[in-house]
């Protein structure tokens, strides 16, 4: 047992471990002017937000009730064409669902298993990545021999393997996303920390007796934080590609809970009579997709300039 | 254990529903699948490279910011909307192009466009990115004093350097295209592994499924493994001991 730090000797080391952050002020500062600067940041800001109000209100914007069949009113053209009206602004569907009502509903089944897949691969990523990093070994042979395994098989067709298995549902859907998604993270963590670990600062904290539990999260998981925020940003959209590609093959959400892949799996039969079928619920998709990645490219320019094309 | 005995003398078991051998009910539809993914590379590169190439040189005009909007949009459409969207404006209103099957050349533009707009996307935003990281270098100061023209200095000293790091990400795209191929072939209703795959999931034949994800993991390793190997003959200072 070594002998105990002297405590100012340890105040001094934490202080310059700290330093070796960013600070947190200046940091406060650039993130609104780079806003101001960046407008397609901006932008996709907006869209972000928008969807989130849009997702969180649905019941309350949706003009109609989702679900609500009347088939006497069945593929009626959007307000603008000749056989539209006012009633259904994107025209409805081929249950005479209003299409409009049912894209509102629909961004809640995207935005929450985007974000949830993430929320859940990422800490464990991070972890496992964080220690295979700092402790080498047998346990990063390990971590990393089953990232590559995993990556040998490209995602969506392990996804739809195991949704095939499992069955499709929203619960299912995330965990599948979640268990293919920490493999990025892992490998980002791992890499950062095993630079991380021979700079001096986290040689000084080890030096007065950090342990490694403190040295891990106190004074490297503040480090890779940054690229972390913006690879997790382009995984949220990502993971809601993914959905809606699970949900298009029927394999993810099932009907009727609206969802955007599902109603262009359920239009693409109607493709030659009704375009706004699968029009509309797709420009949803690639519309909420691209304000993530314009964030995440917002974020990546001002956190972690190195990072290039992830 | 008796599982992967057998499958390393081939055999993957029968197929539940054809009442044949798995493995050879997917080999038969790789053809289809490889002639789909390898079209699609084909494709992203013609794009991406010039556009990559001249997007790093003419950084931060016009043309700069819109390739990089388009790259952006690219990344970001789903695959499956925009094979519907290439077949709605193509084959159903304009009536240019057949809608789904394979056969000639003409077959095959719609699902090949659909499957590498992705990598496409992904490869110019690379190239440019590669692109103005070997302009910065020395030896590109060097080449253009010693009076070479813009042109060969790009093509010659620069590009070449960059393709180093590409070939590597198309080794990782071929991934990305086997697996996009799982949708892109059930939109054209394209007689490849990916559709296959797909139906059988939902016929629950799990011993074809299991040999359909095996076979393309297979292919994917083995492509990268070439990829390797182009590596090191690419870049001379790169040697396997």
């Amino acid at each position: 047992m070594a002998r105990p730090a002297d405590p100012v000797h340890v105040a001094v080391a934490h202080a310059l471990a700290d330093a070796a952050r960013p600070a947190r002020r200046s940091r406060r500062r650039r993130f609104v002017s780079a806003l101001v600067r960046k407008r397609a940041g901006v932008i996709g800001l907006a869209i972000v937000l928008l969807n989130v109000v849009v997702a969180l209100s649905a019941p309350v914007l949706a003009p109609h009730d989702p679900l609500d069949q009347d088939v006497a009113r069945r593929l009626l053209p959007p307000a603008w064409l000749a056989g539209g009206g006012a009633e259904h602004l994107l025209g409805t569907d081929q249950l005479g669902r209003d299409i409009l009502s049912r894209i509102i509903h629909g961004s809640r089944i995207s935005l929450l298993i985007g974000l949830l897949s993430v929320v859940l691969s990422l800490p464990v990523g991070v972890g496992l990545g964080l220690l295979a990093g700092y402790f080498t070994g047998r346990l990063d042979d390990v971590t990393m021999r089953i990232a590559d395994v995993q990556l040998a098989f490209p995602f969506i067709l392990l996804a739809i393997t195991i949704a095939g298995v499992l069955g499709p549902s929203p619960r299912n859907v995330i965990l599948i996303l979640a268990v293919g998604g920490w493999v990025v993270y892992a490998r980002l963590a791992r890499g950062q920390a095993l630079s991380l670990r021979e700079k001096e600062f986290i040689e000084a904290a080890r030096g007065l007796g950090g342990g490694s539990f403190r040295i891990l999260f106190r004074h490297m998981l503040p480090n890779v934080i940054s690229p972390i925020i913006v690879v997790g940003t382009f995984g949220v959209a990502q993971m809601i590609l993914l959905e809606s590609s699970l949900s298009f093959l029927g394999l993810g959400v099932q009907p009727p809970t609206p969802s955007w892949g599902g109603m262009l799996n359920d239009g693409r039969a109607y493709i030659t009579v009704a375009w706004w079928l699968t029009t509309f619920p797709g420009a949803a998709i690639m519309l909420t997709v691209l304000g993530i990645n314009f964030v995440g490219d917002w974020l990546r320019d001002l956190l972690d300039p190195r990072l290039q094309s992830v | 254990m008796e599982f992967v005995r057998r499958a390393l003398h081939g055999d993957l078991g029968r197929s539940l529903r054809y009442r044949q051998p798995a493995l050879p009910l997917v080999l038969e539809r790789l053809p289809a699948t490889a002639e789909l993914a390898l079209a699609a590379l084909f494709v992203s590169l013609l794009v991406a490279i010039p556009a990559g190439v001249i997007s790093a040189v003419r950084r931060d005009t016009a043309y700069d910011n819109l390739t990089m909007l388009g790259a952006l949009f690219g990344q970001s459409m789903p695959v499956f909307w925009l094979g519907i969207m290439l077949i709605l404006i193509f084959s159903v209103r304009l009536e240019l192009l057949p809608t789904s099957g394979r056969g000639g050349l003409d077959h095959l533009i719609l699902p090949a466009l659909t499957l590498g707009l992705y990598s496409t996307a992904r490869v110019t935003r690379l190239v440019r990115a590669g692109m103005l990281d070997v302009i910065g270098q020395d030896y590109i100061r060097t080449a253009q004093a010693k009076g070479l023209p813009d042109r060969r200095v790009i093509v010659k000293h620069a590009l070449r350097n960059t393709l180093i790091p590409v070939v590597t990400i198309i080794g990782l795209e071929l991934g990305t295209l086997l697996g996009g191929a799982v949708i892109t072939e059930t939109i054209f209703a394209w007689p490849g592994i990916g559709r296959l795959a797909v139906t059988a999931i939902f016929q629950r034949d799990y011993p074809l499924v299991q040999a359909t994800v095996l076979v393309t993991a297979l292919v994917f390793v083995l492509s990268n493994l070439l990829v390797d190997l182009l590596y090191g003959w690419l870049d001379p200072r790169i040697r396997y001991t």
